[in-house]
Parts: structure tokens; C-alpha cells; sequence
């Protein structure tokens, strides 16, 4: 069973020797074999996809070539609206809701050609780092189905890992994308803040949320990334500029860049010895091919999973707001209005969102507003600040994408503070706005993907592009999640 | 550092309809977190200024038009809503006892 990029698969289409029909197919025939262990899709749509292939083919051979994603089936996070077709955002309160209209990156994929194979499963809401925060079950690690796939866009990274989609979009409010991405062994990537549009988007954490590519590949992310990003005027927060091709400098390779490795990412980190051997090794071969290392300080780092756990829930207390059983979603009778919205959404929201709700109106409330989230958004300054001092010296930074690689399902549930530890090194990026990338570089002794991360300055996607894909042909990581036919995946069989 | 917190109070502001069981759990998990995060407040901060937007940049305020991509199809939209009483939505009286 091959796992094609999408480059490959682009390729293969024009010289005539496969066709998006017969892609679509293998995406089908490949979740017919694992989606029932995986569970990465919440609504996968067969027909709609087939009938999209078929259309695609035939304007492929009528001459109406729309580029690398024509007839390319592509998965959506579930927190993504798609016109007509049901959009949960992995939460009971939004179960059987059918948006009027479409997210602009699911016009935009559209208008590039691509397919859209269904809606991936994710962390109620996006929160969550391990996908296990769903309404609708868990998802699970394609390279070993007793591990989580990483969240929150947990689904999309399997269903990319496992081959039911040949990329994804994901949205990363503080590692969504990146995190699942090293753990299911794919190359996930948050572009800069602006970059690609919100509208559509279920809303999380506004200042932090961007959406971004989930692939086999390095230059598959650009293509995604070209396709969905630039100005929209339906968000408010959308860069006005131009961000440029992605794929501008790949193949340039690493001379003379000059890579900063973050020596105190996050504070004191407790980072696996196997992550850490990999990483290491990794940074000798980038200097090896050319690259000149430098050891950069990133102090305020230290600060940011605390910045971050009272930003994240401030902006959630107050985009969750909007459900409240008057317009969409599910409604819980009450006496009076309040008290059908107060039962509405204690009865719609799991418990990760009702503790990160509480968190943040709390941390907005009358008289802790200045002592909390006031002060979070200074640390964020300081953390901007540490990224502009690193960003003399150096063109990317780079660290591990996630201290572990992927752990077990329910290791982390019982305890909030284990499970948002998990995202000590991409948070930082985040709250600096700036486009980060994890690329699979090898696996630990279970035999569990491992991920390294790039980060760029804001708007320094191709130069960011360019050193993970030379990062990618160091490393020679091989994407096939292992598969026995008589088995299944490993991690056994259910 | 230990944060006090009226969970009760914050519940009710945030409109969630919580048990008394769950209203020790969650409180007890904000204190813990808060306890946690509250070490942010050591930080020295004096003259930073916040930051709410990571790129220097402000909101983009697009013409106020009426456009297919800016109007939604009522009765798709009314479709969606548990209650609706003509072209409205409908919810139980606003004032009374819960």
C-alpha cells in the first residue's frame, strides 16, 4: 500500500498513470482497513468525494489544470465550516449542526482544485493536546493505536499518517497542528498570525489560533499553504500584505544559514533522552550540511505555558459565549432564558472546556483582570522580545516539537497541568504570532515518530520552508506507518 | 501562590449550570492551575507594554456592504436554531425564578 505525496500524486495525474478517482479510492479502501481503530474522520463523505473526483478528472482532460491540489483529496478539521456538510468542532453543543456557509480556506481549497474528504476528528474546541477531549471519542495514533495521535487536531495528523487523505488542514492556537503532527510522524505547520483566514473558523483563542497544513511532505505544506493563505476581507486580523510563495527557496539547502538552537525553550524542560539524542543529532548533521549553529536564549520563554493557559482561556471564556441554545447547536429547556442557556451549556460542554471557560472568566473578572490577564499579555511582550534579540543573530530557531513523543491514552486525562506540558515548545511561537513547522526526523526505542521543529520570524515562511526541507532530507524519515495486513495496525486489533 | 477563587460566583458569570460535586471539582482544578500560573505575576513588567495583536497591525475594517459572501440565507440560518417563531428566534421568557 504506497503512500503518495502529493507532489507525486500531482505528478502521476498528468503523466497519465493514476487519476483522482483512483486516489480517491485508495483513501477509501485504506480507511475501510484502519479507520475503525484510528477513528480519525467524524464525518468522511464517500460520495461527495467520488463525485468530486470524477469532476476533477474530467475537467483535468478537458485542459483545466488548477495546479498541484487538482483532484487532490484534502481533510478538514472539524472546527472548520463547511457548507451543508455537519461541522462539530468535537462538541456536543454543536452535534447536527450544518453551517450556512463556507470557511474561507474551504473556498479557497476548492477554488485550487482540491477534494474535501470529510471533517476530522479534535479536542472539544481545540483544546486539548492528545484529541482524547472529543465528544465523539478519542482518536488514536496510526504508528500504535494504545497512543493518542496528539490533538487537537489529532485527526487530521492520523488521518494523514494512516493515508485517508493525501494532506489536511489543522488550525495550532499553542501547538494544535505541530504537537499531532510530531507524534503521528507527518509535517504539520502554523504559519505566521494573519497569514491564513479565520472566517469560518471556530473561534478558540483569536489572538493565537491559525490554520495551517497538515502533509507527507515539506514542499506538500507549501502547496496547502500558497492555496489557503492571503488577505481576506472577512477577517478583521488578516495580514493585508503579500506572504509570497512558500516554496520560494526550497532546494537551496543550508549554506550559510544560521540556525539558533533554543538552549532554555520553555524553562527547565523534561525532555525524553531519545528526543533529545534526536534532536541533537540532527543539529550536528544541519551543521554538517553547511549550517552555522548558534546557541541562542529565549528566557521569557519560561513564562509562556503560564502567559498561555491565561490568554488561551481569557479569549475562550469570551468566544464561547456565542453558544448558548438561542441560534445553533443543542438547547436544554429552562424557565428563563438564562437558565436554558446556563443548563445548555453546562450539559454542551465537556468538562476540559468548562474548566478553561471558568479559568478565563475568572482570570477577566472584575479586580484579577490586571493581575492575570493584563499581565500575561506583558510576558507576551517580553517573550516578542526575546524572539527579535534570538532573530539578530539567526535566520530559524530551532528545538524539539513535543518533550515526549506520543504517550498513552488516558496517561495525561486525570492531570491538566501533565497534559498542557505538552506544548512547552511550540506555545512560544504562538504567542510571538511567528510561523513554526515540525518535521519527523525518527522514531524512539517503541518504535514512536519523533518531531523537530523550525521557527521562523514573521512572515519568513520560505526561508522557514526551505531549512525543514533540507531538515527532511537529512533526516530520510520513512512516513509508512508500520501495518501488518493479517494484524492491522500495531497496537492491536479492536 | 495560592489564588482564592468564588467558583460558585465565576460559574454563574460564565452561565454554566454546574452541580455542587462538579463545583468542588472544577474549583479545586482552577485553584491548582491558578496556583500555577499565578508565578507570572513575579515577573518584572514595569513600562512593558501589553501585547493583544502579535503583528504591529490593527483591526482591517472592510466596507460595510451588502455581498453574497457577506449575507447569509435566512431560512439556512433559521434551520439551524432549536426554536424559531416566524422569522425569529424563539427562547423562553427572559425574566421569572430558574
Amino acid at each position: 500500500m504506497g503512500y503518495m505525496s502529493i507532489a507525486s500524486a500531482a505528478e502521476a495525474m498528468r503523466d497519465g498513470s493514476t487519476t483522482s478517482v483512483h486516489l480517491v479510492e485508495q483513501v477509501l479502501e485504506r480507511s475501510s482497513m484502519v479507520e475503525a481503530q484510528v477513528h480519525a474522520y467524524l464525518t468522511l463523505d464517500s460520495e461527495g468525494l467520488m463525485q468530486a473526483a470524477r469532476a476533477a478528472d474530467q475537467d483535468l482532460a478537458a485542459g483545466e489544470d488548477r495546479g498541484p491540489l487538482h483532484g487532490i483529496p484534502i481533510a478538514l478539521k472539524d472546527n472548520m465550516a463547511t457548507r451543508g456538510m455537519e461541522t462539530t468542532a468535537g462538541s456536543r453543543i454543536l452535534a447536527g449542526y450544518i453551517p450556512p456557509y463556507d470557511a474561507t480556506v474551504v473556498t479557497r481549497l476548492r477554488a485550487s482544485g482540491a477534494l474535501v474528504t470529510g471533517k476530522t476528528n479534535l479536542d472539544e474546541f481545540a483544546m486539548g493536546s492528545s484529541t482524547e477531549n472529543s465528544a465523539f471519542g478519542p482518536t488514536r495514533n496510526p504508528w500504535n493505536t494504545d497512543r493518542v495521535p496528539g490533538g487537537s487536531s489529532g485527526g487530521s495528523a492520523a488521518a494523514v499518517s494512516a493515508g485517508m487523505a493525501l494532506g489536511a488542514l489543522g488550525s495550532d492556537t499553542g501547538g494544535s497542528i505541530r504537537q499531532p503532527a510530531s507524534l503521528c510522524g507527518v509535517v504539520g505547520c502554523k504559519p505566521t498570525y494573519g497569514a491564513v483566514s479565520r472566517y469560518g473558523l471556530i473561534a478558540f483563542a483569536s489572538s493565537l489560533d491559525q490554520i495551517g497544513p497538515l502533509t507527507r511532505t515539506v514542499e506538500d505544506a507549501t502547496f496547502l499553504l500558497d492555496a489557503v493563505s492571503g488577505h481576506d476581507p472577512l477577517d478583521a486580523t488578516s495580514y493585508p500584505g503579500e506572504l509570497g510563495s512558500c516554496g520560494a527557496r526550497l532546494g537551496r539547502g543550508l549554506e550559510g544559514i544560521r540556525v539558533g538552537v533554543v538552549g532554555d525553550m520553555g524553562g527547565e524542560g523534561r525532555v525524553e533522552p531519545d528526543v533529545e539524542a534526536s534532536f541533537t543529532e540532527m543539529v550536528t548533521a544541519m551543521e554538517g550540511a553547511g549550517a552555522e549553529v548558534l546557541e541562542v536564549s529565549l528566557p521569557f520563554t519560561a513564562e509562556g505555558l503560564s502567559a498561555y493557559y491565561l490568554i488561551a482561556p481569557a479569549e475562550c471564556s469570551a468566544n464561547l459565549a456565542r453558544f448558548d441554545g438561542v441560534r445553533y447547536g443543542l438547547r436544554v429547556g429552562g424557565v428563563t432564558t438564562e437558565d436554558m442557556m446556563s443548563r445548555t451549556r453546562a450539559e454542551g460542554f465537556g468538562p476540559e472546556v468548562i474548566r478553561r471557560v471558568l479559568l478565563g472568566t475568572f482570570a477577566l473578572s472584575a479586580g484579577y483582570h490586571e493581575a492575570f490577564y493584563g499581565q500575561a499579555q506583558k510576558v507576551r511582550t517580553l517573550i516578542l522580545g526575546d524572539f527579535a534579540r534570538a532573530y539578530e543573530r539567526c535566520d530559524v530557531l530551532v528545538s524539539p516539537t513535543s518533550p515526549t513523543t506520543a504517550f498513552r491514552l488516558g496517561d495525561r486525562t486525570e492531570d491538566p497541568l501533565s497534559m498542557y506540558a505538552s506544548d512547552v515548545f511550540t506555545i512560544p511561537s504562538n504567542l510571538a504570532g511567528h510561523p513554526s513547522i515540525s518535521i519527523p526526523v525518527g522514531t524512539d526505542r517503541n518504535d514512536l515518530p519523533i518531531g523537530f521543529q523550525v521557527m521562523a520570524p514573521a512572515l519568513h515562511e520560505a526561508v522557514m520552508f526551505q531549512v525543514a526541507e533540507a531538515v527532511e532530507a537529512l533526516a530520510g524519515f520513512d512516513t509508512t506507518v508500520p501495518f501488518d495486513p493479517g494484524f492491522g495496525l500495531r497496537g492491536g486489533v479492536r | 501562590m495560592p489564588v482564592d477563587i468564588d467558583i460558585a460566583h465565576v460559574a454563574r458569570l460564565a452561565r454554566l449550570r454546574l452541580s455542587p460535586d462538579e463545583l468542588e471539582l472544577f474549583g479545586r482544578q482552577c485553584r491548582d492551575l491558578l496556583g500555577h500560573v499565578a508565578r507570572i505575576q513575579a515577573v518584572d513588567t514595569d513600562g512593558v507594554e501589553a501585547t493583544s495583536h502579535p503583528l504591529p497591525m490593527t483591526n482591517r475594517l472592510r466596507d460595510d456592504l451588502i455581498t453574497p459572501e457577506t449575507v447569509l440565507d435566512r431560512d439556512e440560518v433559521l434551520g439551524q436554531a432549536p426554536s424559531v417563531q416566524g422569522e425569529y428566534f424563539r427562547v423562553p421568557p427572559a425574566l421569572g425564578d430558574a
